[in-house]
């Protein structure tokens, strides 16, 4: 860690200070002159033909400039699938269907207004489970497909699936074999930030969106493909990222009101914001894909795993966003996640007239970790062998490559393993506390750590602006939600360029200014912009060093006079500074341009920014502006056979809980928590912890408290008093986090991704700790103490 | 009818229209341009629109401005120490991973403030039933709790002070 000078050290937060004095400017807070407030007028019904839209009694309202329906706007498509419009016609297909839309000078114009739009409806029936849209003669949720054919089944033509080895002769290999279904629920990323963009055009129909975006050049291009809807084809859109009132997956698709706004500043010719509120967040904006699980795995007589098979069927909901996508990021653990030579998995999703899904972190890696890791549990047991022995048994190895084709170069599972379950004790806590209800559970993960090739380049760009006075700006394309892109960007450039922390100044994202990035999503974000600011730096200071060789000896003199008039009897060193004054034997650190040889001798330093000065204003002189562009050597795999090497690297990690359940009331207390994880290499301590405290929290409400509730389509807990994530008081058990740095050779400085897998484990390490404590096993999240009560009875009976 | 409003924020006395239902996140954010108070679910269950009334935490979503009238008001602007710097507890919210996307953050401080006001050597049980009010979806509060308690480890006490 010494060769570092800011790696791995506690760097502040760049705009922590604008954040804790309220100055940093979130949606919420933009304002244009001749701004007018969105709102949309939503679908009261699941399923329904429109038979009529009157907009009239709106359009009178004072202060209200703008009213638009699907029926007085251009058709816009969206969507992963291009199944979706920005406004509905003809029918609704579930309860959140964006029909109408009013721009007005105030938001209580806009929201009067938006009351007084009627609707006419004809009821359809519909289908709120993937049983009830699978059934033969269900009504159909889109009746056409968007390339025109007519569709004969709800079920999406999205075809995700692996098969290696020899299943049949996995399980015939078997000596034991556990089977179960589990399930996962709709969550709700729960930003405390609500989602908002605010649109304006210029005089010439070019576009700038302020939007709460993770994927500001993919969302370019669909607004661009707006404007082409609109008759405005070949004019651009600049997306502008403000401060993010948190992310979570929620930025990874454009979505209707964005849409809806653009068309709102179009109609109306001014600026238009939309904003959602908090039921408007939980009714409207997508929640994280539900999943349910069919498993069965087994194991040989010493334990060691025959086969895996694994089934998932998804609720896509009504529209297909890139949360269509989770199947491809399952196939890492289905396939991955220990040693297992025969591996079949399929996965369907399927329409419904439920609100349709998005992202969320860990992107179904959580949904099927979930079954995984609970019923290898149930295989331990099955098998006679502690849970801990069976996963150090099957654990991954460096090196190795997996059914999915993964090349795994650095693995610290099992480092991971043994020192989450040393930490807490493992050994002698293992079964020996049932008598007080006590237990401890332990799962592991396996994830994406050097990027997720999901997309045509899963790459990244960065630009590095030096100015006279030893500056370097950054423009990134990546996006600060509050991971803490920004302060490891600012560490990294200052590392690979040789300047300090606080000379590194990261410019708001912004697709005019910034290069490109296909978006923050897969844990990727230290990792791309590190690795883009190595590329950049390295270029950089060739430039530099090449300077260098006819600035230094002058600058040297200049100093040796400086010192001399300081000093009468200052002795310059003895060197021939022309001849040292070469490429190769200069180094520029902290902030400082040395000779390699003799970095302390002070007539023989320069700081950087007279280095810069005295490159510029000199006869032909210039000045430094640095590009990169970091693509990693992945493949994009093929998701009907579920192969290829789709991340630059994998991170790996355990996490191992200690319960207590109570056996009157169900409830579960977690007692303490241990979380190891493989790193590759703490770039800042204090971003690090955030992530994975802040994983490990969203884990806990996963598995104990979240779930957003539905009936017939309709969202019964659109607000935190009844949707119930954790707060500091849930958050009181001790956490101890271990960092596994395995010195990634492809990570920036040794680094992996972190952003997601804090949050993959936490619900199987505590169902399996229940099932220690108490000896019942819940098989669908959360688990409720109402679960474990029902459990605990049907055990008794 | 609007009706005149006055009242002290951050310690300048201030006079503002408002209409009668108005609240006061309303005339904090809108005429008062004070957006450091964040507006995260208008029903008084996030906390992130906290403010202090007479140094007492409360949610300005659900206070109405007119309940104001005479009284003190201190938004997350008017955090700052005698030089104008973050207050010790903005900066320990800073250096100890407090503050992550920022939007609780203004809130959870200004209710962790009040608490330190009332009891300056609080209990990590006191400063999570403190906080329990004010949700993050970053932090876990792992960090939250510490910069809290780091706040107040750095901050003379009552008897250090001579009160």
């Amino acid at each position: 860690m010494s060769e570092f000078s800011f790696i791995g050290k506690e760097v502040r937060r760049p705009e922590g200070g604008d954040k804790a004095s309220g100055r940093a400017l979130y949606i919420h807070d933009l304002a244009r002159p001749g701004m007018l407030f969105g709102k949309i007028k939503f679908s009261e019904h699941a399923h329904a033909r429109i038979k009529k839209i009157d907009v009239s009694r709106a359009r009178q309202v004072p202060g209200v400039h703008a009213v638009i329906t699907a029926y007085d706007t251009p058709e816009i498509r969206i969507g992963f699938l291009r199944d979706n419009f920005a406004l509905k016609k003809d029918k609704v297909r579930q309860f959140r269907d964006e029909i109408a839309a009013v721009a007005a000078a105030d938001a209580d114009a806009a929201a009067e207004a938006v009351e007084l739009i009627e609707v006419e409806y004809e009821p359809l029936p519909g289908v709120f489970t993937p049983e009830e849209a699978m059934a033969p003669g269900a009504p159909l949720v889109h009746e056409v497909a968007p390339d025109g054919a007519r569709r004969a089944s709800n079920v999406l033509d999205l075809a995700y699936g692996h098969d290696s080895g020899d299943i049949e002769a996995g399980r015939r290999a078997a000596r034991h074999v556990v089977t179960g279904e589990y399930s996962t629920p709709l969550i709700q990323q729960s930003c405390m930030g609500t989602a908002g963009c605010l649109a304006e055009f210029d005089a010439a129909g070019n576009l700038t969106i302020w939007a709460k975006t993770q994927i500001p050049f993919l969302a370019q291009r669909d607004f661009n493909q707006a404007l082409n809807a609109l008759g405005l084809g070949g004019r651009n859109t600049r997306v502008i990222v403000p401060a993010l009132g948190g992310g979570f997956g929620t930025g990874l698709d454009t979505h209707a009101y964005e849409y809806i706004a653009i068309l709102l500043a179009w109609r109306s010719g001014r600026p238009v914001k939309i904003v959602y509120d908090r039921e408007e967040e939980f009714s409207c904006l997508s929640p994280r894909q539900s999943a349910r699980t069919r498993i069965a795995q087994g194991c040989d007589a010493s334990g060691r795993l025959t086969f895996r098979d694994v089934e998932v069927l998804q609720d896509n909901g009504a529209y297909t966003s890139w949360g269509a996508t989770y199947p491809s990021v399952m196939l890492l653990p289905v396939t991955s996640l220990y040693r297992v030579p025969n591996v079949r998995f399929r996965a369907r999703l399927v329409y419904t007239n439920n609100t349709y899904c998005q992202a969320m972190r860990g992107y179904g890696n959580p949904e099927v970790t979930w079954p995984i890791e609970s019923s290898l549990d149930d295989l331990a047991a099955a098998a006679g062998i502690d849970p801990l022995d069976l996963r150090l048994l099957n654990c991954n190895e460096p090196g190795e490559a997996t059914p999915m084709g993964l090349k795994v170069t650095t693995c610290g599972l099992r480092e991971c393993l043994e020192s989450a379950a040393g930490r807490l004790n493992w050994r002698e806590k293992r079964g020996a506390e049932r008598r007080v209800a006590r237990g401890v559970g332990l799962a592991s993960l396996i994830h994406v750590g050097g990027g997720g090739k999901i997309y045509r380049s899963d790459g990244s760009g960065i630009v590095l602006k030096l100015d006279d006075f030893g500056n370097v700006n950054v423009s990134y394309g990546g996006v600060e939600m509050g991971q803490g892109l920004h302060t490891v960007l600012r560490q990294a450039v200052a590392e690979a360029v040789g300047i300090r922390p606080e000379n590194v100044f990261v410019n708001q994202t912004d697709t005019a200014t910034c290069p490109w990035d296909v978006g923050t999503h897969a844990s990727r974000g230290a990792f791309m912009a590190g690795n883009a600011a190595l590329l950049a730096a390295a270029r950089l200071r060739e430039k530099l060093f090449h300077w260098a060789e006819t600035i230094f000896p002058v600058e040297v003199e200049r100093n040796v006079r400086a010192l001399r008039r300081r000093d009468p009897a200052y002795r310059p060193p003895d060197l021939d500074v022309a001849r040292a004054a070469q490429a190769g034997n200069f180094e520029l650190k902290e902030g400082w341009l040395f000779l390699r040889d003799a970095p302390e001798d002070p007539a023989l330093r320069i700081e950087f920014g007279r280095l810069l000065r005295a490159v510029h204003y000199r006869d032909r002189g210039t000045i430094f502006t640095q590009e990169a562009f970091y693509e990693p050597n992945t493949e994009l795999p093929d998701w009907s056979k579920g192969r290829g090497n789709m991340s630059e690297n994998y991170a790996y990690g355990t996490q191992a809980v200690e319960v207590e359940v109570d056996r009157e009331t169900g409830e579960v207390k977690i007692l303490s928590l241990v979380a190891a994880h493989d790193v590759g290499r703490v770039l800042n301590p204090v971003t690090l912890k955030g992530q994975l405290y802040g994983a490990l929290a969203q884990g806990v409400g996963y598995a104990l408290y979240e779930e957003v509730k539905t009936r017939a389509g309709r969202i019964l807990n659109p607000g935190f008093t009844d949707y119930k994530i954790p707060t500091a008081c849930e958050m009181d058990f001790p956490i101890e986090l271990v960092f596994v740095e395995t010195d990634e050779r492809s990570g920036p400085f040794g680094a992996k991704g972190v952003g997601e897998p804090g949050m993959v484990p936490t619900a199987p390490a505590i169902a399996n700790a229940i099932y220690d404590a108490v000896g019942v096993r819940v098989k669908d999240l959360p688990i409720t103490p109402e679960k474990v009560l029902a459990a605990l009875q049907a055990a008794r009976a | 009818m609007a009706h005149v409003v006055s009242f002290e924020l951050n310690g300048r006395q201030v006079s503002v229209q408002a209409e009668p239902w108005a609240r006061l996140i309303d005339v904090l954010r809108g005429p008062l341009g004070h957006t450091g108070t964040k507006e995260g679910c208008g029903e008084g269950e996030c906390g992130a629109c906290t403010v202090l009334v007479d140094g007492a935490a409360i949610n300005s979503c659900l206070f109405p401005v007119l309940e104001v009238e005479g009284r003190s008001v201190t938004t997350i602007e008017g955090l700052r120490d005698a030089e104008g710097r973050l207050a010790a507890l903005q900066e320990a919210f800073v250096e100890e991973g407090g503050v992550q996307c920022g939007f609780c953050s203004p809130g959870m401080i200004l209710t962790a403030a009040a608490l330190l006001l009332r009891t300056p050597h609080p209990t990590e049980a006191e400063i999570r039933e403190e906080l329990a009010g004010n949700l993050c979806r970053c932090t876990g509060y792992a960090q939250i709790v510490e910069a809290v308690q780091a706040a107040a480890t750095r901050a003379p006490g009552r008897e250090e002070r001579g009160a």
